[in-house]
């Protein structure tokens, strides 16, 4: 039992930063029809900023997670606007492609700054062991679950209620009645960028609070894939669920099978998913015409 | 003087059809003849290497290229089916006794008839979506290399011999030579096999898949036939050039075929050129010696600058990512339409078009 709950608590950490990662990516693909391979790199370097601001310039921690939100959202718009825009009305395999670049590009530009050691950083949340039906959980583990439960309920509640959620809703649906309302179409596609950079930082800081600060975070990026498509390319209800059911099923098969298959478990799931139900679990099934 | 002819027309369908068209063509083609068996009489063994590994990619690229660039089903399962080839070969030869060339077929069918049935996926996805499943077969069939301890027999790593074909077996002292010649033979029998292929009702059912599926049903083209022999076709050249990276390589481990291999190719063909065989080689040759030239350049700026020489791997991987961003933002179509305006310009003169 105390095997099982500590597994539960640790999947559901991880499944909530994943949901979070994932988050980002369905955003884009939302409203701009990108696929962003470069999500576990907007990870990566979100854990870096945040490093260099708490770790190495000693700012408080609110200030430095505020300069994360700054950088971000400034990565964001400069990758919309200079790699992206240019690409609009190319193929699948051509987008898929510039972000595929981006992502090594960003990734090579950490390493030129901060190298490949791992890096330490001092906890963000205390680390006491708390007893919860006979299971040890690091207190870690829960205060991350609910800062990423609180960022993910703010953000759905902002695609709920906001104009500009609801903006982002419009474009996703149709884009040219949206222009046609007065939406600006660029701008929104700005704000995705920024809100996926943004939430891949929560889910960076997250992430390196549970681990460490390095290069392996961008691993941690491929399985918003798995996530995805469980819940459905453009359903934000179900990135959450898929995030967490991943998490879980991950940190399952490790605790119970064999660490090496949690690896390739997502993608198993992934595969059947795909052979079954491809629009995923919650997304919207389209009809294609000639 | 006369008039020159500006373009080419064709009269008949012979001359449509026929390999190549102008007397210039055949003049480069000679050319490059040329310089390709000039090439190990010129350059030393370290040059030599570079040139067998670029020879042993551009297969593996005409490969990717028929799936990705003429039938239009992206792939990032490049490395997974590289493994499978290498594998095959490599443990047919070295373990079973098998010769090499009987092997390398072998390899050849085995990794085209795993890729069918990683192209199953195909037959409902297309897009965004078979880009992610094929993602998961990348995972699937390296998880399965890494684990599968019958493969390596628990080391890791499988050693191959040194080649041997027909009695005749490659010498340590020519090795990249005779490489060379080997491999300069098959790339071109692949290249030429991959040109003809087009030519035929198979490869124009590739190209209307691509450019429209549902058209193409609707013309009569067999959806599930013709993608699955793409998934075929094209694996049967991933697969040759596996299993010349394991005779040629000599030890093979699963480092040599994860994701970055599966991207790396795809970097090829984006360079080249989507939907060209000339492209799928320009692109492999030019991903090969970017490094080298990054390099090179590093050493040279490292003379004066010192702390550029520590960042050379991190400043290699950046050179990597920014060529695909600048290539497809600025030359969607690669080198081979670059090479194509340069001629045209000359083909042309002096009209614009």
């Amino acid at each position: 039992m105390s095997t099982f709950v500590s597994l539960f608590i640790y999947g559901l950490s991880e499944g909530a930063i994943l949901a979070l990662a994932a988050l980002g990516f369905v955003l884009i693909y939302k409203a701009t029809g990108v696929i962003n391979f470069a999500q576990g790199e907007f990870l990566l370097i979100g854990a870096y900023t945040f490093y260099t601001a708490f770790v190495i310039l000693r700012l408080p921690i609110v200030v430095a997670a505020l300069v994360g939100v700054v950088a971000a959202v400034i990565i964001g718009v400069l990758v919309e606007r200079f790699i992206l825009r240019p690409m609009v009305g190319q193929s699948h395999i051509s987008i898929i492609m510039v972000t595929i670049g981006l992502a090594g590009l960003l990734s090579a530009l950490v390493q030129m700054f901060f190298g490949t050691q791992p890096r330490s950083m001092p906890p963000l949340f205390p680390r006491n062991q708390l007893e919860i039906l006979g299971a040890h959980i690091p207190a870690n583990r829960l205060w991350v679950l609910l800062v990423a439960g609180i960022v993910l309920t703010l953000l759905t509640l902002f695609f709920q209620r906001s104009k500009h959620g609801i903006a982002m809703r419009a474009v996703a649906d149709d884009q040219q009645a949206a222009m046609t309302v007065g939406i600006s179409v660029r701008r929104v596609f700005a704000l995705s960028w920024a809100l996926a950079a943004v939430s891949a930082l929560i889910a960076g800081i997250l992430l390196a609070d549970v681990t460490t600060v390095e290069m392996n975070l961008v691993n941690f990026g491929l399985l918003v894939f798995p996530v995805v498509i469980l819940g459905g390319l453009d359903s934000v209800p179900g990135t959450i669920v898929g995030g967490l059911t991943i998490g879980l099923i991950s940190q399952f098969v490790a605790g119970y099978l064999d660490p090496g298959l949690a690896e390739v478990a997502p993608y198993i799931v992934l595969v059947l998913i795909l052979l079954v139900r491809p629009y995923g679990v919650f997304g919207e099934k389209r009809i294609e015409r000639v | 003087m006369a008039a020159v002819e500006t373009g080419r027309y064709h009269r008949t369908y012979e001359s449509q059809l026929r390999l190549w068209h102008t007397r210039p063509q055949l003049i480069r083609i000679g050319v490059v003849a040329v310089i390709a068996i000039i090439v190990p009489f010129v350059f030393d063994n370290y040059w030599l290497s570079l040139a067998n590994t670029a020879l042993i990619a551009s297969i593996g690229a005409i490969g990717l290229n028929v799936l990705v660039g003429y039938t239009g089903q992206i792939s990032l399962g490049q490395g997974g089916f590289l493994a499978v080839g290498a594998f095959t070969s490599a443990i047919l030869t070295d373990r079973m006794g098998v010769p090499a060339p009987l092997s390398i077929l072998m390899a050849v069918a085995t990794t085209a008839v795993i890729g069918v049935l990683f192209g199953l996926p195909a037959l409902r996805l297309k897009g965004l979506y078979l880009a992610i499943a094929t993602l998961a077969s990348q995972v699937v069939i390296l998880f399965i290399v890494r684990r599968w301890n019958f493969l390596t027999e628990g080391q890791g790593f499988v050693d191959v011999s040194r080649l041997e074909v027909f009695g005749f077996k490659i010498e340590r002292s020519t090795f990249e030579q005779q490489w060379y010649i080997i491999l300069i033979i098959v790339t071109v029998l692949v290249a030429i096999t991959a040109t003809n292929l087009f030519r035929t009702n198979i490869g124009r059912a590739f190209m209307a898949v691509r450019d429209q599926d549902i058209a193409a049903s609707a013309m009569g083209v067999n959806l599930t036939r013709t993608k699955l022999t793409a998934f075929a076709v094209s694996n049967a050249y991933v697969g040759l050039a596996g299993a010349l990276l394991a005779h040629y390589s000599e030890i093979i481990s699963w480092e040599k075929f994860t994701m970055d291999v599966s991207i790396l190719y795809l970097a090829m063909i984006i360079v080249g050129g989507l939907g060209s065989i000339a492209g799928s080689i320009y692109g492999a040759l030019f991903m090969t010696f970017l490094p080298i030239a990054v390099r090179m350049f590093g050493e040279v700026i490292g003379g004066v600058v010192p702390q550029v020489q520590k960042q050379l791997p991190a400043v290699e991987h950046a050179a990597f990512g920014l060529v695909i961003i600048i290539f497809l933002i600025f030359e969607p179509r690669g080198l081979n339409r670059i090479w194509q305006r340069i001629k045209d310009f000359f083909g042309f003169w002096p009209f614009r078009y």
